[in-house]
């Protein structure tokens, strides 16, 4: 898979997240808005299948279990946020 | 528990290397309205807020934050990063080195490292909620300052991003002030 093509990835992944984290921070104050709740469940299903692609196709993006990994472990693999190739 | 996602919240795109604002950006990492402070503040805040909405907010909030802590890390690590001591030095920066090379540190613009005297804690939710919300304000208008810094578009939209952040945190903060008023009231005891 080519460079381009995780970056694209990882972009849609923090577009959902940053959707399903500003619902979130609405619901803790507003937990009875119904429709908002409705749009994060979605959300959450969407965000949970981009992460899984993202898994399978450059590595676990969550550690502790949260995403698999193949052999070697590649978790250890770079790069890492704070690096420049990331 | 904590769980890491190895991703930055907000895409970071330093095109320019520019040392000068390395060292102003170390006010949002470790200075007094900066985004240690923050997170620090409200997840330890948490334990003795009495409402529900309060106690989710300020773990979400709490948490958002470290991620931001994340952000400006990585922007002062990618500035510094292939920086020559010369040119450290003359963007101010010849001191860190002389303490700790090129290695990141919780301090200030100015050096002076973070310190938890930069937050509070009453347990008193009407007290805790109005510093989380002069916090909010206080590191919005921080970001304010940072963006009339630099004319770096990366850079801008990062800074951008965060104050926007600031703006909805102060907001939800609000929020849970009024139900805790309402809950105050309910309870009739002072």
């Amino acid at each position: 898979m080519k460079h381009h093509d995780r970056e694209a990835l990882l972009r849609q992944i923090q577009e959902v997240e940053f959707a399903t984290l500003e619902l979130n921070l609405y619901l803790d104050t507003h937990p009875t808005d119904n429709n908002a709740l409705i749009q994060y469940n979605q959300l959450s299903n969407q965000l949970l299948m981009l992460k899984q692609q993202y898994d399978m196709c450059y590595g676990p993006l969550l550690n502790f279990g949260f995403s698999p990994s193949q052999y070697p472990f590649r978790w250890i693999e770079g790069p890492w946020p704070w690096e420049r190739q990331y | 528990m904590w769980i890491y996602e190895k991703k930055l919240q907000h895409p970071v795109r330093i095109e320019k290397c520019d040392l000068r604002m390395a060292k102003y950006l170390y006010t949002q990492y470790g200075g007094p309205d900066g985004e240690l402070s923050a997170a620090i503040r409200y997840l330890n805040q948490r334990y003795t807020i009495p409402t529900k909405e309060a106690k989710a907010l300020l773990t979400d909030i709490g948490t958002e934050e470290l991620a931001h802590v994340e952000m400006i890390a990585t922007m002062i690590y990618q500035l510094t990063e292939g920086a020559s001591v010369e040119e450290l030095e003359a963007a101010g920066l010849g001191s860190n080195y002389a303490i700790r090379e090129r290695a990141l540190f919780p301090a200030d613009a100015n050096g002076v490292p973070w310190t938890a005297a930069y937050i509070q804690a009453h347990a008193d939710p009407v007290a805790d909620l109005h510093e989380d919300m002069a916090a909010e304000q206080k590191a919005r208008t921080v970001y304010e300052n940072l963006l009339d810094l630099t004319d770096d578009p990366g850079m801008k939209d990062a800074l951008r991003f965060l104050r926007e952040r600031e703006v909805v945190h102060f907001q939800r903060f609000g929020e849970a002030l009024r139900i805790v008023q309402e809950y105050k009231e309910s309870k009739k005891i002072f």
